[in-house]
């Protein structure tokens, strides 16, 4: 009955009124200052390897790049981390103590890890804004959403959000009508909303002009320190402005890690790329 | 925090459904007076088949906004509604054989149907069907109980769309053929019916016609108050939310499992209320109530008023009950090829239903 | 024709020579006939029995049919205007003027039946002996021995050889020597004759059997027979589940197409059976007006009407309705449902309401019998080995024609396959109208097993999408195994519960199997499945 953990989690008073451990974000233990450690992770489709044995930390306020060619395990990474799929050996501990394997899709989320997907995905028929109320971080359970009220304070949180991704003006707008860069930036401050402790970022500049590329580039540094963010990605130039370290996923584990220029200069990752 | 729920639950409702629902209620009771009160021969009178038709096609509403909350707002297409509806008026129906007393054909304190099976006593889950306080029980208890189990396996395995729909069909399905067996003790093929009374009042009065026709409307003005409240609160936007993308729901940290299984459970109730209101009004209750082919009849009614509206399938419920009364009168060999069609061109031309077709229309004209 | 009647009478006396076994009767055996007393009539037939040979028989046969007369003092057999000597069989030339028939009762009649039975065991057809030698398995006497013993001294058949000595065996269990009824009870325990059971009961009493020995061998006996009953019943079940497997598999294959394959919900599959059925019927009525003398053959000209008929319908389904709404399932299942109403309604007003009668072909009536009560349906069988074949057909036409290419190009890949050429509209047609045509071929084989009416298909499309989901969408070797697996489960349930209670424990079954395996047996694992 893992299931009910969430639902228990959450007692009346919201955020802070919790009782199990494990599932309060206040509660993460990042005494060894690394905030996700994957160990060992294999999953396979039909005969076909994802991930083969990958192994990877990200330190707390980290801003980690991640790039490989397609196929390289990238996604079923997040997969893995998110709850969406199951792997078949390894652990994958968020903190020191948090069982990403064990736990449910919703429960990792209230944990503290958002996830932006590679294709935009908001809920096209409701408002911009309804889509930063419903991600804003509170109690989830259907209790509360059946008696919830607005308040002013929700309101003042989702115009600062609104504002930041620069989408004040589109409040009340469908947000399948927005453009797709619009799309992705509300889909970021969906993300934002939910107070994560770490963020993935499914290539979250496909898409977007080049402006728009390089506010993104800046929100992100602004995010790192206080928030972990995990980002994959293709366009060199947009790794190149977040600096920090590069991680190269190749056949579903890591072939190299380091800074990007060394990165770039590692022969085995040339070959992955242009050999053959 | 500060305006009391009751204001918010009025209020969620705007004016103009306020209005249409003054009105609604102004029609009933007009109706009601006039079959009541103006003498058979006059012009004005009302007829018995009339508020006998209304409330069994109120009830149909009941059950199409019902299945509306679950298809239209959640997205998820039940073929199994029939079921529940058919446990109420078959819950309700139980009291309802009881309290014909020894008035049957046999003259036993058993319901006919028992006595001709050669049954000498009672079986254990027909103890306590003689109070109606536990028939209303049962009727609400019985289909929550079955929706709660069978939802709960079936969204917690994250089977939807047309899974789900086909998993409904297969249950109402097994439930009918149950329910045709004689050992089941509902009466199999014949199932119940020669009720004699409610609550010691004779069932055929006009006095009852119009009781049970006043608590359909009722019923089903509650029915619209509750579910536009819930479509406008948080928990709507949060159930068309999952409709629309389940797994950016679940990713922003809402369980799916629990806000499918709270508006599928509420809307098995709507049903089973329905069914218990119904079985008086048309004085029978068998299992051909829960045959597949008028599980998925609900769906058509409300793709025809319009679904994830809230007025739409009330419309629809109307529209194709009152053509089918008028047809299999009329015209009783084309009415399936009407439904048929009904079934097809809603589904290829008004994907919108009649509500779509309004907006649209209303569209052109201020265009 | 006429020379052969004038040297009839001559070939009988030269057969009256060459075989004296057959020598004519003595007349005063047959004398006592003639009076009124039926013990005295009685005393013959047991004489008659005695002598055995075709002219007792003979004489036999003609009392029981009421044709055995008194004329002249003689005893004749009347057949219609001849007139015969019954004890010598010879012509009476010119024919009597007057006779006075036999007349039996009821007792009488009875013993007469058995005193046939008995006589034809000696017959000299090997089908009258293996006949007589059921029939008297059916009703043994004790006072049957002294036969028995006889026909299984003279019996080479060595099938018939078994039943006379199951026969013999229960003859003997009343036997005074205790060794012959030992043997007996031994003999028995090869039987597998239901009535067998009884009387190997009743001797483990020892009220009724004195002797332990024999008690002991009896528990022993009823215990192997019973033990072969119990497999013939499950034999038999198997049977049937394989059966139900087979229409199981029919009705759908061709969803594992159009569902399977192509995504498309149909509730109207039910209905293309349906189609297929009145196909069938359809071709029946058409011989019997045209070619009368092959009616047994329209079932084969049947097969292919079915699945043209089914696949036009199918096609003019795809082109006019479900076309217009791929990716949009729960609308499909909506307007397929009615197109389902619209077939349903239209074979009522074409064919009226009521269920027509569909026969088998000779070649396919009747049965191999296994055991004395598991008989196997020649149609059964036949439409076991044709839902094989249409799966064989199926996986070719899948797998390697350009046509199942295309399918499957399409249907992993609709834009790619639009792009190298692959004509994807078309394909669609094509492939719902294969599938569809399946579901035709299914009905011939249903109007072969149940009744043809306009609501025929509504009870398979549950059924079959259950067989779909369970094997695995898109997999036609899942959808076999799977209705392989229901087929037989369902069958051996309803021997334990009930067709009912059976039958919505599979429901439940397949309800929960879902939850734990979504994806059917064989379905694909990866990560663009959920979506």
């Amino acid at each position: 009955m893992s299931i009910q953990l969430t639902e228990s989690a959450h007692g009346s008073g919201g955020e802070q009124a919790a009782t199990s451990h494990l599932l309060v974000p206040g509660e993460l233990d990042l005494s060894h200052q690394v905030i996700l450690y994957l160990d060992g992770i294999s999953v396979s489709f039909d005969g076909f390897k994802a991930l083969d044995d990958l192994t990877l930390a990200i330190d707390a306020g980290e801003l980690r790049c991640i790039i490989g060619p397609n196929g390289a395990g990238k996604t079923t990474m997040m997969d893995v981390i998110t709850g969406k799929t199951r792997p078949d050996a390894g652990t994958a501990f968020f903190g020191q103590t948090l069982d990403l394997t064990r736990l449910t899709e919703a429960e990792i989320a209230h944990a503290g890890i958002g996830r932006k997907f590679q294709k935009p995905t908001i809920f096209e028929s409701h408002s911009v804004f309804e889509n930063l109320e419903l991600a804003m971080k509170t109690d989830k359970r259907v209790r509360r959403s059946l008696f919830s009220v607005i308040d002013d304070q929700t309101k003042d949180r989702i115009s600062d959000t609104l504002r930041l991704i620069r989408l004040a003006a589109d409040a009340d707008r469908a947000a399948g009508a927005l453009s797709h860069g619009q799309k992705q930036w509300l889909e970021i401050g969906m993300l934002l909303m939910q107070e994560p402790k770490l963020l993935l970022l499914d290539e979250p500049v496909a898409g977007m002009t080049d402006e728009e590329t390089e506010r993104t580039g800046e929100l992100f540094l602004s995010l790192a320190g206080k928030h972990s963010l995990v980002v994959v990605e293709h366009d060199m130039a947009f790794i190149e402005q977040l600096g920090g370290k590069v991680t190269v996923l190749h056949e579903g584990s890591v072939l190299a890690e380091d800074n990007l220029a060394t990165v770039q200069a590692d022969p085995r990752v040339i070959e992955v790329y242009l050999g053959r | 925090m500060t305006t009391p729920f009751a204001i918010r639950f009025l209020e969620a409702t705007p004016r103009k459904g306020q209005a249409a629902l003054a009105g609604f209620a102004a029609l009933v009771l007009l109706l009601a007076v006039l079959h009541l009160f103006a003498p058979p021969g006059s012009p004005l009178h009302v007829s018995g088949y009339v508020i006998t038709v209304g409330g069994k096609i109120m009830c149909y509403a009941i059950v199409a906004v019902a299945m509306d909350l679950i298809w239209g707002y959640a997205g998820i297409l039940s073929l199994g509604h029939g079921v529940f509806f058919a446990l109420g008026g078959y819950a309700f129906g139980m009291y309802l054989m009881r309290a014909i007393g020894h008035d049957g054909v046999y003259q036993s304190s058993l319901p006919d149907f028992m006595v001709f099976l050669d049954w000498k006593e009672l079986p254990w889950y027909w103890i306590g069907s003689e109070h109606l306080a536990w028939a209303l029980i049962l009727v609400l208890v019985v289909p929550a109980l079955l929706a709660l189990v069978f939802g709960y396996f079936a969204f917690r395995s994250r089977i939807k769309g047309v899974y789900f729909s086909i998993i409904t069909q297969a249950m109402t399905y097994a439930f009918m053929l149950l329910f045709f067996r004689n050992e089941t003790g509902f009466g199999g093929n014949n199932g119940f019916t020669d009720f004699k009374r409610i609550a010691g009042y004779a069932i055929t009065t006009p006095d009852m016609r119009v009781t049970l026709f006043a608590l359909s409307a009722a019923t089903l003005a509650a029915t619209l108050l509750l579910g536009r409240y819930l479509v406008t609160s948080k928990f709507g936007r949060v159930l068309t939310a999952i409709r629309d993308a389940e797994s950016r729901t679940m990713f922003i940290g809402y369980n799916p499992l629990w806000y499918k299984l709270f508006i599928w459970t509420l809307s098995a109730v709507l049903c089973a209320i329905a069914g218990a209101l119904y079985v008086p009004q048309v004085g029978i209750i068998n299992p051909s109530e829960m045959s597949p082919a008028n599980s998925i009849e609900i769906a058509i009614w409300v793709a025809v008023g319009g679904r994830g509206t809230l007025i739409g399938p009330v419309l629809g419920a109307f529209l194709v009950n009152l053509a089918k009364s008028w047809f299999t009168v009329a015209f009783p060999e084309y009415w399936l090829f009407f439904l048929a069609l009904l079934f097809i061109g809603v589904t290829l031309f008004l994907p919108e239903g009649m509500m779509g077709l309004w907006r649209r229309l209303r569209g052109r004209i201020a265009a | 024709m006429r020379l052969f009647k004038l040297l009839l009478p001559l070939l009988v006396l030269l057969l009256v020579r060459v075989a004296p076994a057959h020598a004519a009767l003595d007349p005063a055996v047959l004398q006592p006939l003639a009076a009124d007393d039926y013990d005295a009539k009685l005393a013959v037939i047991g004489k008659l029995v005695d002598i055995g040979g075709p002219d007792a028989l003979r004489v036999l046969k003609a009392l029981s049919d009421d044709a055995l007369a008194v004329a002249g003092g003689r005893i004749v057999v009347i057949d219609g205007e001849r007139v015969v000597d019954a004890a010598t069989g010879v012509e009476i030339k010119p024919a009597p003027e007057d006779s006075d028939g036999i007349t039996i009762n009821n007792y009488v009649r009875r013993r007469l039946d058995d005193a046939l039975a008995r006589l034809r065991l000696f017959a000299p057809e090997r089908a009258t002996r293996l006949a007589a030698a059921r029939d008297l398995l059916d009703h043994v006497a004790a006072d049957m021995a002294p036969l028995l013993g006889r026909a299984l001294a003279t019996e080479t058949d060595p099938q018939i050889k078994a039943l006379l000595a199951l026969a013999d065996a229960q003859a003997s269990l009343k036997n005074p020597d205790a060794a012959i009824r030992l043997a007996a009870v031994k003999t028995l325990a090869r039987s597998s004759d239901p009535s067998v059971v009884h009387l190997l009961a009743a001797l483990e009493d020892p009220k009724t059997e004195p002797d332990e020995r024999v008690r002991l061998e009896a528990g022993a006996s009823l215990r192997a027979v019973k033990s072969r009953l119990a497999f013939a019943d499950n034999v038999g079940r198997v049977f049937s589940g394989l059966s139900l497997a087979s229409i199981l598999l029919l009705a759908a294959m061709g969803l594992a197409i159009t569902y399977g394959v192509m995504g498309v919900i149909n509730m109207a599959h039910g209905e293309l059976l349906m189609v297929g059925a009145y196909s069938a019927y359809a071709t029946q009525t058409l011989f019997a007006r045209f070619f009368p003398g092959a009616q047994d053959a329209y079932l084969v000209a049947a097969v292919p009407v079915a699945f043209f008929v089914a696949a036009a319908v199918g096609m003019a389904m795809e082109r006019t309705v479900i076309r217009w709404l791929y990716g949009r399932p729960l609308e499909t299942l909506l307007a397929t449902w009615g197109l389902s109403l619209f077939l349903i309604q239209s074979a009522r007003v074409i064919f009226g309401a009521q269920n027509v009668e569909v026969s088998n072909p000779r070649w396919m009536s009747g049965g191999i019998q296994l055991f004395a009560d598991v008989t196997l349906p020649w149609n059964r069988i036949v439409i076991i080995g044709f839902s094989l074949f249409v799966l064989l057909l199926v996986w070719v036409l899948m797998n390697k024609t350009r046509l199942g290419m295309f399918v499957r190009a399409v249907t992993q890949n609709r834009a790619m396959a639009g792009c190298v050429g692959v004509p994807t509209g078309r394909i669609d047609t094509l492939a719902f109208g294969l599938g569809a045509g399946i579901a035709g071929l299914g009905g011939v084989a249903l109007s072969q097993l149940s009744n043809v009416g306009p609501d025929m298909g509504q009870g398979y499309i549950v059924d079959s999408f259950m067989v779909v989901v369970l094997g695995g969408v898109g997999q036609l070797a899942g959808a076999a195994w799977a209705a392989l697996g229901l087929g037989v489960a369902s069958k051996f349930l309803e021997g334990w519960l009930g067709a009912v209670i059976s039958k919505i424990l599979v429901l439940a079954f397949i309800i929960v199997f879902i939850q734990k395996r979504p994806q059917g047996l064989f379905a694909l694992k990866g990560r663009f499945v959920d979506n």
